[in-house]
This record gives structure tokens, sequence and C-alpha cells, in this order.
């Protein structure tokens, strides 16, 4: 164990055995009080998007749509083999093509440093550290090779299809059964150890009365969100400004940074609406092309990447192969889990698709072997995409459950609550809240799981094979560092909250604006909240479901400070005056003793006494320590009922439930969407979704929304969404995140539907037809 | 850029005259062939737009039906006639693409669509014979679950998308066409070609040659018509299988009965062997089968795309079964 390593260790174990109140989340955020009817009502309210209107009217402008005076637009070209050396490239025809102004290629980019990697540093934000256009040399098919920028787009995209490249191809691993015979353990997936043991599980999965050991196989995937990528930027007195489509817009500004070498407040990144992120909009290659190439030619360019673009360009979620074994004893108490595998990756990147964590706190077992790896392969760096893990992970863990069920003839809910564990069954740290048995029984009545019949094939409707399944999900609970806010109260009675945030679509303005509403005591409409600019406070991401823990951790910060501020300013008159910070609250547009409300001073004469105008102050939120102090996840049960056409072997989605543990909901409207969003997302993983990687080449075969599917309108019923609603004494706001918790368990659900209505277990995603036939 | 003529045609002998000129095609809907330019993988040198050519959809005096050839796929899947007489034609149509593409859409459009291969669309990374005759083709021992079991050749292996076309192949359609040589007419299920070693010719239709109407012979029996399209979801994906059928029962015996499949063929698949092995037997479920077992005799299968063989047998039968049951 290295130095560092053993430090990082000690400090763990400090932090585990620290008191609850020395944590972050220690004493519960006073917001968690102020639902249903407390207060200002606005926790948990069904508040329409803010951005609504101006989104619905063509108003928010989007990455590609601002516009820049002598703005050039740009095409990239990319390479068709795997791996090797460019031999050729010829650009004659493109640069004397119409209205080209530049073609760069590796014989004529600039110098540029390669990205440092996600996880590499706090704000690195890198897909992968290969070089960028800086020699001959293919890493992937669909590198870019060259980028043309024209007058007009149809130019630029005209002048790219003039480009030749020839190449000297060498050996690529394109096969991941070939790069699985050479795994690679990392020294940590995603903060966690690769390997978790306790006790022997091999030995008590032999020894277990009833058991199950079986694979599961998980294929890439590719974003698709509606916006595709795309930058519009500028070079002005050598700082860099990007308006981007961006969900880590400071980790995107200082990372460019890097690349240029220059000061990281030189970059300047704007993004203020993104359309659906879901991790991919991130950095990638096309930011630093479009940027050198503005260099080069002193022009601002404008870079939308087309869809095939996005497949070239942008990673998605890599393909894995699970082993879940399970043993249990008569009463179904599992004696052993294991959980291993191999996700796919490259050399140059760190995103491991971390599908073992969910077995790390799902259930309780006497032997555990946990244990990922990565195959190293040559192809576009994979990278986040909608609970990576998570997503796939409970795929495999949760069929092996809905397996050993069947063979112990217990129902699956039954099997699961069985082994619900008191505290984290790996780390052995209390949970934080989990409300795992509620879920389950709430969604399980409201579904109506008691019809279910556990045979298999045994309701039919015409050629329809009707089943019903259900699964767990969990995904954790993060609070990134570097949260920081700015408020500013003025003497209009109006707030505004800023920090370099994100919204991309998910309706983090809205919530946000309801808590910092409720939060100060004001209207919703006196409220304004700024976000989308790495100018402003804060370093966040727009992922890990993280966002809204760590803007809320921000400004409770930034509120303690705006309250001793204005005790400061209400000065010896005010009737506050003598008390702490802690014994008031905010309400009603002024400040109130908790203890004796006659007490109070509202805003307005606060600051019409002292006779200034306004008050600013930033607030830092303390390092995400709870996360190491408690075990805190998000966790749903989702239900599922599939019709399996007996003849085609056509599976359709007939009713989808989700039953969530998310600690207190704060926008019931935005967070419908969100879970709805993550489960028709975990349609898609189950039933089609599936990226044609060409084994022969490593080239991506279906880059279009014709081909690779995802589901439709005519795929997704109506689907209900209910939640517990308990706030988790330990969070800001009592809130966990929602982004990623619907799409986790949808699938496993979804497969054991398809197994009880047809008797075919299918471990392979997706389910096609062709595998039920 | 690929600079090219546009003009809109309003009569068919203008058409003709603008369309016989090198590297000119008419244009539909453009919902292919527009698609295909911005890929560049059709560089057309002029478009003579034929839209406004006859959008007419009328009952012919002895029964039968004419469409011509620039009515909207969706016009003609919505018209009475069409869904009274030839219900077959009408959920064909409506089982393709979505409601937008069907509103923009031709009929003319619609038969000369081009074949559907990722490694056709993929110019710049992939070697397809249709668009680099003599190229070789990527999809043979690549990705082809989509591609054809029938028909195929050591050239291509691509199927035709279009479900109106199944329709129509069942129906026995006729063509209109109009040329520089005059008119003429060709029987529909001759009017695509199997790709042999020319796939990059995917029809009959002569340069210039532009198809002014379809015609459909009265046939009561196809009253008792249906379409029914096997897909990766529920709605626009195009068809891994589908079957047009129409049937005619004498008491217990097949009289008369048209089938064609989609999704196998680099043309709209007459099932022939099927109708023959059928024709004057009792619709037995045996018989459909062993029908359907006789079509598919001939199929030669890929790596991904085997199951398309059992796929087709069992929807024929389950086509062929379910109009049973609705003429008994």
């Amino acid at each position: 164990m290295s130095l560092k390593a053993a430090a990082t260790k000690v400090m763990g174990k400090a932090i585990e055995v620290a008191p609850d109140k020395w944590m972050p989340g220690g004493i519960p955020d006073p917001l968690i009080m102020h639902k249903h009817g407390h207060k200002g009502d606005l926790i948990g309210a069904p508040i329409s998007r803010v951005d609504g209107p101006l989104k619905v009217r063509g108003a928010a402008p989007f990455a590609a749509e601002f516009p820049v005076p002598g703005m050039l637009f740009a095409a990239v070209a990319w390479s068709t083999i795997p791996k090797g050396r460019i031999t050729t490239l010829d650009t004659a025809a493109a640069e004397a093509a119409p209205g080209v102004r530049l073609v760069m290629t590796h014989k004529n980019a600039p110098k540029l440093k390669p990205m440092p990697i996600f996880n590499s540093s706090p704000k690195a934000a890198g897909p992968s550290d290969l070089p960028i256009m800086q020699d001959d040399c293919i890493h992937w098919n669909g590198e870019a090779i060259a980028l043309i920028l024209a007058d007009t787009q149809e130019e630029a995209d005209h002048a790219k299809s003039l480009i030749r490249a020839t190449y000297a191809q060498e050996p690529a691993v394109t096969h991941f059964s070939e790069a699985m015979q050479h795994p690679r353990e990392l020294e940590v997936v995603m903060g966690e150890p690769p390997r978790v043991e306790i006790g022997n599980a091999e030995t008590a999965l032999t020894a277990s009365a009833y058991r199950v050991d079986r694979t599961y196989r998980t294929p890439r995937h590719n974003h698709n969100p509606i916006e595709l990528h795309a930058v519009t930027l500028f070079w002005h007195e050598d700082e860099l400004y990007l308006h981007d489509a961006s969900q880590a817009v400071a980790q995107t500004a200082w990372t460019l940074a890097q690349v240029f070498d220059i000061k990281e407040e030189h970059v300047h990144v704007s993004s203020p609406f993104v359309g659906g992120g879901f991790g991919s909009k991130t950095l990638w290659h096309h930011h630093a092309l479009a940027a050198a190439a503005s260099k080069l030619s002193g022009c601002p360019v404008r870079l939308v990447l087309s869809r095939e673009g996005v497949y070239r360009t942008v990673g998605g979620r890599t393909t894995t192969e699970q082993r879940v074994a399970i043993g249990a004893d008569i009463d179904g108490h599992f004696q052993s889990l294991i959980h291993t595998g191999t996700a796919a990756m490259t050399l140059h990147n760190d995103t491991p698709e971390q599908f073992s964590f969910p077995a790390r706190h799902a259930y309780q077992a006497e032997n555990f072997l946990i244990a990922q790896n990565v195959a190293d392969m040559d192809m576009l760096a994979n990278t986040f995409m909608r609970a990576p893990g998570e997503s796939v992970g409970t795929f495999a863990l949760e069929c092996a459950v809905d397996e050993l069920a069947e063979q112990l003839g217990i129902d699956p809910i039954e099997l699961r609550l069985r082994n619900e564990p008191e505290k984290d069954p790996t780390s052995g740290k209390p949970f934080s809240s989990r409300n795992v048995e509620k879920i389950f029984r709430d969604g399980a009545e409201r579904f109506g799981w008691s019809d279910r019949n556990p045979k298999p094939r045994s309701r039919r409707e015409g050629e329809w094979l009707i089943g019903v399944g259900c699964a767990e999900g969990t995904y954790p609970y993060y609070r990134m560092p570097g949260g920081q806010a700015a408020l500013t109260l003025s003497n209009d009675g109006r707030a505004e909250a800023s920090f370099a945030a994100h919204e991309m679509g998910m309706g983090t303005a809205t919530a946000q604006t309801q808590v910092v509403a409720e939060r100060l005591g004001l209207g919703l409409d006196c409220v304004q909240i700024r976000y989308g600019n790495s100018a402003l406070d804060g370093v966040f991401l727009a992922g890990g479901s993280s966002q809204t823990a760590t803007i809320g951790a921000a400004v409770i910060a930034a509120n303690e400070k705006l309250v001793e501020e204005l005790i400061k300013l209400a000065g010896s008159k005010s009737p506050l005056h003598g008390l702490k910070p802690e014994e008031i609250e905010a309400r009603d547009g002024g400040l109130y003793s908790i203890a004796k409300p006659s007490r109070s001073d509202t805003y307005a004469a606060i600051f019409h006494r002292s006779g200034q105008d306004k008050v600013t102050v930033v607030g830092k939120a303390p390092p995400p320590l709870e996360m190491q102090h408690w075990s805190m996840h998000s966790f749903s049960a989702v239900f599922a009922e599939v019709r399996v056409n007996a003849i085609t072997g056509e599976t359709r989605v007939s009713r989808l439930l989700g039953s969530f543990d998310c600690g207190q909901i704060l926008n019931s409207k935005t967070a419908t969407s969100q879970f709805r969003g993550g489960m028709i997302m975990g349609v898609g993983l189950a039933l089609m979704e599936e990226t044609e990687w060409d084994e022969r080449n490593g080239r991506i075969m279906n880059p279009s929304l014709a081909e690779y599917h995802v589901p439709v309108h005519m795929d997704i019923p109506e689907i209900d969404v209910m939640w517990t609603d308990i706030a988790d004494p330990h969070t800001p706001m009592g809130a966990r995140g929602i982004g990623e918790i619907g799409i986790t368990g949808t699938g496993a659900a979804i497969a054991n539907a398809v197994y009880n209505a047809t008797g075919k277990r299918i471990r392979e995603l997706p389910i096609t037809l062709d595998k039920l036939m | 850029m690929n600079i090219f003529t546009y003009a809109r045609a309003d009569e068919a002998a203008g058409a003709v005259r603008l369309g016989s000129l090198d590297g000119a095609k008419f244009l539909g809907g453009g919902t292919n062939l527009v698609d295909l330019m911005r890929e560049t993988i059709e560089r057309p040198a002029s478009l003579v737009d034929v839209t406004g050519l006859s959008t007419a959809i009328e009952a012919t005096s002895d029964g039968g039906l004419r469409i011509g050839a620039a009515a909207r796929n969706s016009a003609v899947a919505e018209h009475r006639f069409v869904r009274e007489q030839f219900p077959v034609l009408a959920r064909a149509i409506l089982a393709g693409a979505s409601g937008q593409i069907r509103n923009m859409a031709t009929v003319g459009g619609n038969i000369l669509q081009r074949t559907r291969c990722t490694y056709f669309y993929d110019d710049d990374g992939s070697r397809c014979n249709k668009r680099t005759p003599g190229q070789g083709c990527d999809a043979i021992d690549g990705f082809n679950r989509i591609h054809g079991i029938l028909g195929t050749s050591p050239a291509c292996i691509a199927t035709h998308p279009s479900d109106m076309c199944v329709a129509l192949a069942a129906l026995d359609a006729t063509v209109h066409l109009s040329g520089p040589r005059g008119e003429r007419t060709i029987p529909f299920t001759e009017l695509h070609r199997l790709p042999g070693d020319t796939p990059q010719i995917e029809t009959d239709v002569q340069p210039g040659e532009l198809i002014t109407a379809v015609t459909l012979a009265p046939l009561a029996f196809a009253k008792r018509s249906t379409y029914r399209k096997v897909r990766d979801r529920a709605s626009y994906a195009f068809a891994l299988v589908s079957v047009a059928a129409a049937l005619e029962l004498d008491g217990e015996n097949v009289k008369n009965v048209r089938l064609a499949m989609g999704g196998v063929a680099h043309k709209p698949w007459r099932a022939q062997k099927a109708e023959d092995a059928l024709r004057g037997k009792p619709a037995t479920a045996a018989n459909l089968r062993a029908a359907a077992e006789a079509e598919l005799a001939g199929a030669q299968t890929y790596q991904h795309n085997a199951f398309k063989v059992e796929l087709a047998k069992r929807t024929i039968t389950a086509v062929l079964e379910q109009l049973t049951q609705e003429t008994a």
C-alpha cells in the first residue's frame, strides 16, 4: 500500500468513527421540516419549469444558436481504421472547395497538450489523455483526422467529404473476447476498491443448499441527447470564450486551460441551456479542435457534431460481462454473494462502468466476493451514461436474485426483504436512511403484485404471453467537493443565488429556485437563479445525481453567512439583536427568533435602517465527508408487466411502476419527469439499445436514430411513479439524487417479467425478439 | 458543393424530358433521396420535382384502383375505397415510417427508395458494391441482422425496406411508366431486381423513365387481406419480417391466396411457392406451415439473421390463420 493510500485509509477510518454531529449533515437541514403546510410551502411543490416559457418560445439559446460576428462553420472528417498511422492525407480538393477557410490536420494543428482525464485531479474533465491531432497516429475508428472551417455549414460539410486518407493499419484489439484474456485490475473504481472480499464466498457458494451462478452480458450504448454536441467559441486577447452544451462548465474551463497552456480564468464557458446530457455533455476532443481551429484561423468557430459525429467523437456506455453467483440456505438467507466481471475500457481513460457497486450495498450475506476489472480495447473512450455501472450491474444482480427466488420457491420480494441489511453489508457503516421494505410493500400494493402467478407462461391473451417482474435498484448519494454559491439579497426584496451548475432539462433551475426561496423565506417570484457559467462560484458536475445536493450544501453555507451579515446589518435596534444565527429562521420576508417568533425583523426593515441596498455573500460547502461516514443511497423498487408475442417474440411493456426512496422530493413535477425519463431509458436498455460495434475494425455501424433504437412513444405505457418522501436526515434538504435511480433496476424488472411471461431467461441485453423465439 | 439544379414538372412529358438528362433524378417527397444526398451517397446533377403530377386515387370502371404516382402515402392509406377493397395496402402503409414521413412520401418515391443496409450508408468507412460496384460487401461478414435471406447474392444482401411495396407485390399491381421512348407498363413484381452481380441497379426502370401511376386490378377477395410487420420496436423501425396476404376460401379449401414478404430480400418478395403449395388445399395449420416451409426452403442465412427464417414461417402461418378465421 502506498503512503498516500495508507493515509487515505486512516483518514477514512477517522471519518467513519467520528461523531455524527461533526459531519456535514450531522445536524439536519432545517428545510427538512418545511414540508406540507409548513413555512413557505415550496418544498415538494409541483412548480412548472421556470425556464419552460423561454424554451417553448424558442427563446432559450443553446450552444449552437449564439451568433458571433465573422463566425466560421466547422466539419470534422473521421478515421476509418481503429489503429495505425495516416500515410497520406489529401486535403487539396477540400482546400480548393468553395468557402473553405481552413483545413486543419495533424500537420498544421497548433500544439495541444493532452487533456488531464476525469478523476486525475479535482477539475480534470478529459475523456482520455490521448494526443489531440498532434501526430499521424490513429487510436480509434472515428478519430478526427481533419477539421474544415468554411463560410457556411454546407460548404464545410462538402469539403469534409473531399478529404482522402490512406493508412498503415496496425494490429488493434477490437474483439471484447480477446481483450478479456488480459484483464487489468484498477487501483480504484470510481473511488472504491475494485475488490471486496468478506469470508470465503466461493467455498460458501459450493456449500450452499440453493445457488445460482450465471453470466450476464450487456452491450455498448451510445448517447443520443436530442441536442447534438455543439460549441460556438472565439478567442479575444488570448482568452477563450465558449458557448457550450455542458454539464461541467468549471471543469471544462480548467481542462481546456491545460490543453492550451493558459490560465484557468482565461477560459470562459457559458452553457445556460442544455438539450439533454445523460453523462455525455462533458469535454471531448471537438472542443479542443474547434478552439485550435479558431486560433489558427483567427475567426470565431461553430462546431456542431452531426449525429454520426456524436457516435464517433463522444463515448458511451461500455460493454460488460458479469458473473453473479448467490448461495442461500433453505430460508433464502444469502450465504454467499459473488459479483465479478469485466468492462471494456481503454488505457487512456478511467471510467470502468462500476457494475459491481450495487452488490456492495443491496443485500446482507455471510460471505462476499465483489471484483471488477477492465479489458483494454482500441476504441473511443467510453464514458458515463445514466447510472454508469448501476444500470447494467443491477440487471445482472437482480436477475440472479429472481432466479434464486424461483429456485427457493420464495416470492422475489420476500427473498429480497429477508436479506435486507441493517447496516451497509460490506462497509459496516450505518445507512443514512433506507426504506427498501416500504418501497417494495407500497409498490407491490399499487402494482397488484399479489395477482402474480409465479409459474412462468401461465397467463396468455391470444398470441400474447403476459408476465410481471420486479427488481431493486440502488444508486449512491454523491455530493461533489468544491460546491460554492453566492447569495445576494437586495432591498427590493429580491434575492439572487448563483453557482456554476447546470440545467440540462432535469429541472435544476426550478428546484433550486424553490429551495432558495424557501430557505430565505421569500416568494418564488422574488428569487433568481444564475447558473451555467464558469465565471460563477463553485465546481459542480451535473452527474452522479449529485448536483442538487452539491448546490444545496453550498447554498446552506452561503445562507449562514447571509444571516450573520443581516444580523450585523440589523444593528442594536433590531429585535433580533443578541441572537445567534442558529437561533434564527427565515420566513415571510424576514428573520424570526425560533424560540420567540415575536422577535423578528423583516428584510425591508433591516435594509431601510442600514441604508444599504444589498448584501452579497459567498458560501463554501464543507467537504462531503458525510459520504464516508454513512452509507448513503437512493433506492428503487421497479415493477414491470410485459407482453411477449408467442409467435414473433416481440416484447411490449404494458405496465411500469417505479417506487422510490430518494429522501425528500423537492419538486414533485420535475421529479416525476426524472423518474419516468430514467425508466424509459431502462426500457431501451432492456429491449432495444445496442451499439453495433463491428468487431472486425471497431467501427460503429448504426450511428443514427434510424438504426440505433431507443424507445418511441408507442413502446412506452403510462408509467406510474411513487416515492416515500422520507427525508434523509443527513443530506441538504433531506434529498438524495433522483436522476439516475430511474434506469436502475428497470432493465432487470423487465427481464424478470419476460421470464415470468415466457419461461425464458435472457441474460444478454437487449432482449430482442430473436432471443425469445 | 455538389451543385444540382432543381425544376418542378407540372406534366409527365416535361418531367420525362428533364429526367432524361444526364444525372437527373426524380424527386417525390424526398424522404429517402434527400437523406442520401445529405450523406453524399446520391449526387444527382439535377432534381425534377414530380410532386405536382397526378395525386389522384380513384376506382377504375372495372372495380380496380388507380393511384397517381405523386399521391402521398397518407392519402392512399386513408382513402375509403382502398381501406374497403384493399385493406392490406392501407395497413402496410400505416405500418411504415412515421406520420410525418408518410405525409411527405409519394407512392412513386416509396417504390423507388433504395435498399437499406448500414454498410451502404457508411460512405467513408465501409465497402459496398452498390456505392462502388466491384468493391466488395462488408455486410456479408458484418452486422447482418436486418439483411436478406432470400435471393441474396455474394455481391449484396441488403433488403428493400418498403412496407407499401409488399402489399403491392401481393396485389399484383401494375406500374405505369412514361419514358423517352413512350409509355409502358410493367408488373409490379418485375419492377425490382434481385442483386445478382449488379446490386447497384435496383429496378428495371430505365434512365428517364417516370412512374406515373400504379393500378390494381379488381380482386374481390382482397377485402380479406392484411399486413403484419414484425420489428424491434413498436413503431418507426424497419421490418425484420413482414407479411402481406389475401385469402379466399372455398369451403375449407384455399381457392385463392396472395402472399408477399418484406424484410427478407432485395425486393418485395412475392411468395409464389407458398401460394402454389396452398392453392386447392385445405387451409389447415399444417398446410399453412408447409406452404411457409416451401417458400423458405431456399433461404440462405448469415451470422445474425438466421432467426428470420423461422420468424418468416411463423408470421406467414399466423397471418394466414388469421385470415382463415376472418374468412370462415
